[in-house]
């Protein structure tokens, strides 16, 4: 072992972090580059299915809001994809390798937003979800990483709060409303726990990622959390649990849960769920449409740029 | 890179009399986009009263490989520190 190995292996030891410039090993910023990016993805390509809502959000406020939202999930992909560049892969290499399907999202963006609870739901349960994780990942090993996630963290709650709050509105509301928010619960709730990815046993990346630090809490410890937060939440909203197995277990400390669908899970993993092509071909369109704005700057830079003294 | 995009690195200061902090990297073409974009990502909440971005490509840092030595001269000079020196106490702070 060479010292700087040495020096990699003292940092993960003492929980310090790993900065751009130090040594790592490869597959450590392999591991790194494809979560990240995924990750980054993900944000990215999770506006599409809340901007279905924009033009048909029920006031002012609730547009206000909903644009705001949007607008941090384009931030946070920003965040993301300057993380990963710090590991030597650039945006453009990414954005690539998502349109050649060589490069993953979370699954959950390929299910369709039918009624404006599910805006609700997304908020509520994908964001909250979402957090669970993210929370855990502040402390990553990986500096950059780490700090994008203390970042996005911050901006992520008012995400959780502003879809809880169009749940309260259609619970409470009529009784088709609260039908409504009873429908998007149950689509919403068993692929939101299946984003925190297969069980322990099944995760073929994770042991790796938690000896290095990279993650830091497993798959099902983070899916528990939630779930055991979530209860009352579904509770105080007089909603029916999407799953009539979850029960307080005095013996775990914890809510049982019905066994997962992993083949409808790996299915749309694969491309195969209800929206996998719309979202990457309206990604590959804008991103195609947009080659000219693309165009113009570089033409305006090499104009205005180059005349500074 | 697709031509003309540039990777900027951008700090900010949260307020007057603070230094300014890295925050992280923005793309841009040009230095009013690179401000514009840093602006849009990095301070949407009152993150910032003053904004720097500077072309990644102009930051020079110590080579990794070379660090140990470059930092070396500072590791033994503990007589730049106040706890070198023996005063005693009735003499008062100092």
């Amino acid at each position: 072992m060479d010292k700087f190995e040495a020096a990699f292996n003292e940092l993960i030891e003492k929980e310090l972090k790993i900065e751009p410039r130090d040594w790592m090993p490869e597959k450590y910023r392999e591991h790194l580059i494809r979560q990240v990016s995924q990750h980054a993805h993900s944000e990215v390509i999770g506006m599409q299915p809340e901007g279905n809502w924009l033009l048909r959000a029920p006031s002012l406020r609730s547009k206000q809001v909903l644009l705001a939202k949007i607008q941090d999930e384009a931030g946070h992909g920003l965040y993301l994809y300057s993380v990963a560049e710090t590991l030597g892969i650039s945006r453009q290499e990414m954005v690539q390798q998502l349109h050649e399907g060589k490069a993953k999202y979370s699954s959950i963006f390929n299910y369709p937003t039918l009624t404006w609870a599910d805006m609700g739901a997304v908020g509520w349960l994908v964001d909250g979800a979402a957090i669970t994780n993210q929370v855990s990942l502040q402390r990553t090993s990986y500096g950059p990483y780490s700090r994008g996630m203390v970042r996005i963290c911050k901006e992520e709650s008012f995400h959780q709060r502003q879809g809880y709050e169009i749940m309260m509105q259609m619970a409470f509301g009529t009784p088709e409303q609260k039908e409504m928010a009873q429908d998007a619960l149950n689509r919403f709730w068993f692929p939101a726990l299946m984003m925190f990815g297969p069980h322990d046993k099944d995760s073929a990346h994770s042991s790796q990622a938690m000896k290095w630090k990279i993650k830091i809490e497993s798959n099902d410890h983070l899916r528990q959390k939630f779930i055991d937060h979530t209860v009352k939440q579904i509770e105080y909203l007089g909603l029916k649990s999407p799953d009539p197995n979850m029960k307080w277990n005095e013996a775990t400390g914890h809510y049982d849960h019905s066994p997962f669908n992993w083949d409808e899970f790996w299915n749309v993993v694969n491309g195969n769920g209800p929206c996998n092509q719309e979202r990457l071909d309206h990604h590959k369109k804008v991103h195609n449409d947009n080659k000219w704005v693309r165009e113009a700057a570089a033409a305006y830079a090499l104009k205005t740029e180059t005349q500074v003294a | 890179m697709e031509s003309g995009d540039k990777v900027w690195e951008v700090f900010i200061q949260k307020k007057a009399g603070l230094p300014f902090k890295h925050a992280g990297s923005v793309h841009g073409y040009d230095k009013k986009m690179a401000l514009q974009n840093a602006r849009d990502l990095y301070t949407r909440r009152g993150e910032g009263r003053e904004l720097w971005v500077v072309e990644a490509s102009n930051i020079v840092a110590v080579p990794l490989d070379e660090a140990d030595a470059f930092f070396d001269p500072a590791d033994d000079k503990i007589y730049r520190h106040p706890t070198f020196y023996n005063i005693p106490d009735s003499v008062g702070h100092m």
